[in-house]
């Protein structure tokens, strides 16, 4: 069951969120065309876009949820789901392909369900691939928690993370 | 940047002023010079000045282009460039701090990056320093210190080790030329040196002052950087160093000197084509927006980058935006728009900082709003972003997404011209284009028509990626043959050889090693069957699959086909299961068959460039390479008989 100061600390999210998100259509009320901008922005602050918050979005906008869905599920960017605690993304661009990407994307992910077997939690390590971060004099690039690196193998960046995981727990 | 307003002799006094006496070191800032460190450099760069109190100007700049030696530090003085550095890292950073400090130069063993003018003779100061590189090969080894020991034992059996100081270089610009060695102050450069060579270099160059001709390298910078003219220069976070470096002289010119006809006149004198991909003349788009009566019209700068490995415009951005706003509101001016906008790819977090940072400070300075200048023209912009869908790069999807809408692409015509966003007559062109245009209105259209062919005037920007020893930006005159493009880069890495080269993306195709001697202009590379694009260049060498490229560029397109026509839906998955299946050895030779046909139905029943494209990697590969097909499908053949 959940306490009362759970249940009071869950509404005052739910409110701040609110002010929020009317604060981010405040900002673009004037603009045309600016579902994308402020999508964008809800995704910034929210780190994904829930339906909670996608509500929110569409009853301050006035646009109905069913375009609001059809705009962030026709578009790559947006996510509907929370991200991991760390993220892993393998640029998958023709130079860092070319570079072997694709070996390295497949490595990884399995050293990451092998991590997870033996212990690691779900969802800690979020792996994904995108397209070109304009670093292709570093193939292959890989950005790891928004921090880009080049010419790395699958070791590097398990030990990496396994540094920022120590770093993180140590504190 | 005060918030007042500049007026036009504000604007004059930038344009005339000259450079300080100062020493100063740029770091190359964007994106990847980033990725590689150059934060940590510029901070070591910083303390070390700071704790020995020196007086040298740091600031950071965007990209000279040179990807692969990032981290990139160039060092100058009131006389121009003196040095540039690559794969720096913060305790080299100090060392050059020191350097410097005591009034030396910057001589950091394995990081010189030598540019490619050379000299031809002796005439001038003695020569008291001598740079070597083994051009073979791409990393600092044991071949170039050898020579560096021979060069110091030579010199000391002349009498000249104390004059004359021996330096490894990281890169000469010279390629598969044996050990060179450069003389400087002169810059005459020698190749393939031999250890007999190194006596008679020092003995009758720089003892009787006499040039070796029959290992003399001479050689001109292979570029022209007109679209890269800033980047790596000036800081792009700072309105003042693009004024001093003469910025918006173009738009002033155009503003106050000539009507919008006239602007358009001159970019008809330019010969411009677009550069986005399909290379229409960019005054024709302009006067065709300018035509049709309407109360309001816009502008928009393509800045959606989609050809996932190229990088050009996005090093533009970083490295020179205010030139690209400048071109944009040239381009409003011509067309009599009020608005503008910049649709930036979101995954270019960077680029779209620097573009609204420009913004507001143009808008501070008075070169946004209403009454630019003086005159009755008045523009403001603003910067959208993209969401990571690749056909928003085409034209009718790119207006759909900036209105909120899914990115569909929508039948033409009507064309954007007539009927664009929110329905206004809008012209809609890339970065390149762009930054070409401020640079044209100042220069003046004869003399940007002076670069390129006939057809195809000007510079292109390339990113020269993949099996290349360095990969980097080049900017080049139209009409050099991709052979020296690649070159200039070093050829192909770790010693193999170039098996093709792709242009245009997931739009273009291969061109095989034979034709390696096409130039670069929009018709060259459409009669083998690929495109210019925007400017991608991969390389790829003997290791690398053909039937594995076509396969992944048509994996891109079937997952960024936004769905809506059938030809593009269906037709491309059809095609890449069949490709899959030849990959894996499964094929049929009757598969290749159906392939071209699903091909010349895509091309010609297609909605939009997305899908009439899309057949281009893998009718070109089949084209020059159908051998790799035809090898995996026998080869699967006769597997399975041999199983059997
Ligand atoms: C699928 C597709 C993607 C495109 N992507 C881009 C792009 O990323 N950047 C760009 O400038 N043009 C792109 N284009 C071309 C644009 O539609 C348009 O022709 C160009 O921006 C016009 O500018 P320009 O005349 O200066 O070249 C794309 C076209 C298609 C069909
Ligand atoms: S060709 Fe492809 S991307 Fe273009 S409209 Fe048709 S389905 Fe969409
Ligand atoms: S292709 Fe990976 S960074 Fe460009």
């Amino acid at each position: 069951m959940r306490t009362q100061t759970e249940i009071g600390s869950l509404l005052d999210w739910v409110e701040e969120m609110r002010v929020r998100v009317r604060e981010i259509v405040r900002e673009w009320d004037d603009q045309e065309g600016n579902l994308i901008m402020m999508l964008h922005a809800v995704q910034n602050e929210f780190g994904y876009i829930s339906r909670g918050v996608a509500g929110v979005l569409a009853k301050e906008t006035g646009i109905n949820m069913a375009r609001i869905y059809e705009v962030i599920t026709f578009y790559h960017y947006f996510r509907l789901t929370p991200p991991g605690s760390h993220s892993v993304q393998v640029c998958m661009g023709t130079a860092c392909y070319l570079k072997g990407a694709q070996k390295l994307y497949d490595e990884l992910a399995q050293q990451l369900q092998l991590m997870e077997a033996a212990g690691g939690r779900q969802g800690d390590v979020q792996l994904e691939t995108v397209r070109c971060i304009g670093c292709c004099g570093m193939a292959p690039a890989v950005v790891v928690d928004s921090e880009t690196h080049g010419r790395l193998c699958p070791g590097d960046i398990l030990q990496f993370l396994k540094r920022k995981q120590e770093a993180r727990h140590g504190s | 940047m005060g918030p007042k307003p500049l007026a036009l002799q504000d604007l004059e006094a930038y344009w005339t002023k000259e450079a300080g006496p100062q020493k100063w070191i740029r770091v190359c800032m964007d994106t990847g010079g980033i990725a590689a460190g150059a934060r940590q450099v510029h901070q070591a760069l910083i303390d070390a000045r700071d704790d020995w109190m020196l007086d040298i100007h740091i600031r950071q700049t965007g990209s000279l282009g040179l990807s692969y030696a990032d981290p990139v530090v160039v060092v100058g003085d009131a006389s121009g460039v003196t040095g540039i550095l690559g794969n720096m890292d913060p305790e080299s950073a100090r060392e050059l701090m020191r350097l410097l400090g005591n009034g030396g130069r910057a001589l950091l063993e394995d990081r010189m990056i030598v540019p490619h003018v050379r000299g031809r003779s002796f005439s001038g100061p003695p020569q008291t320093m001598i740079l070597v590189k083994d051009t073979n090969a791409p990393h600092p080894e044991d071949r170039t210190r050898f020579f560096q020991e021979l060069i110091r034992e030579e010199l000391q059996v002349h009498g000249l080790a104390d004059q004359v100081g021996v330096y490894r270089a990281m890169d000469m610009g010279l390629y598969q030329k044996g050990i060179c060695m450069q003389l400087l102050p002169s810059r005459v450069t020698y190749s393939n040196v031999s250890g007999p060579d190194v006596r008679r270099i020092i003995h009758e160059s720089l003892g009787e002052g006499q040039v070796l001709e029959e290992m003399l390298e001479s050689g001109e910078d292979p570029q022209e950087r007109i679209v890269l003219r800033h980047c790596g220069h000036i800081d792009p976070d700072e309105l003042d160093d693009y004024l001093c470096a003469g910025g918006y002289r173009g738009l002033k010119r155009a503003l106050l000197d000539m009507t919008p006809e006239e602007v358009i006149g001159e970019l008809k004198t330019s010969g411009l084509r677009g550069r986005g991909g399909a290379g229409f003349p960019t005054w024709l788009k302009w006067r065709n927006t300018r035509e049709p009566l309407a109360e309001r019209k816009i502008v928009i700068c393509n800045a959606d980058e989609g050809d996932p490995g190229a990088f050009m415009d996005r090093s533009v951005l970083e490295g020179d935006p205010h030139a690209v706003l400048e071109g944009l509101m040239i381009a409003a001016y011509a067309i009599g728009a009020d608005k503008g906008f910049f649709y930036i790819r979101a995954e270019y977090p960077l680029a779209i900082q620097r573009v609204q940072r420009a913004l507001d400070q143009s808008r501070a300075a008075g070169l946004l709003g209403p009454n630019i200048l003086g005159s009755d023209f008045s523009f403001d912009a603003q910067v959208r972003l993209g969401a990571g869908a690749f056909v928003c790069g085409e034209e009718t999807a790119l207006i759909a997404s900036i209105e909120g809408r899914r990115g569909s692409p929508e039948p033409r015509p009507p064309y954007p011209s007539v009927k664009g966003l929110f329905g206004k007559p809008t012209a809609i062109n890339n970065v390149e284009t762009l930054a070409a245009v401020s640079v044209i209105l100042d220069r003046g259209g004869e003399w940007y028509a002076g670069f390129g062919t006939e057809k195809s005037r000007g510079t292109k920007v390339f990113a020269v990626t993949g099996k290349v020893r360095n990969p980097q930006l080049v900017e080049v005159a139209m009409g050099t043959p991709i052979r020296n493009v690649i070159e200039m880069c070093g050829g192909a890495g770790e010693g193999r050889r170039i098996k093709a080269v792709q242009t245009g993306g997931p739009s273009g195709g291969v061109i095989p090693r034979g034709k390696m001697d096409t130039p670069v202009t929009y018709e060259g590379l459409r009669e083998l069957g690929s495109i210019m694009g925007s400017g991608g260049m991969l390389v790829m060498d003997e290791r690398d699959s053909m039937v594995d490229v076509a396969k992944f560029y048509l994996g891109f397109c079937v997952d960024e086909s936004c769905g809506k026509c059938a030809p593009c839906r269906i037709g491309g998955f059809q095609m890449l299961k069949l490709l899959e299946k030849i990959h894996a050895g499964n094929g049929k030779r009757e598969d290749l068959d159906t392939i071209r046909d699903i091909c010349h139905c895509m091309r010609s029943a297609s909605l939009c460039g997305l899908g009439q494209m899309a057949p281009n990697p893998v009718l070109s590969t089949l084209r020059y390479f159908e051998d790799e097909y035809l090898d995996l499908v026998d080869a699967g053949g006769q597997a399975k008989r041999g199983a059997r």
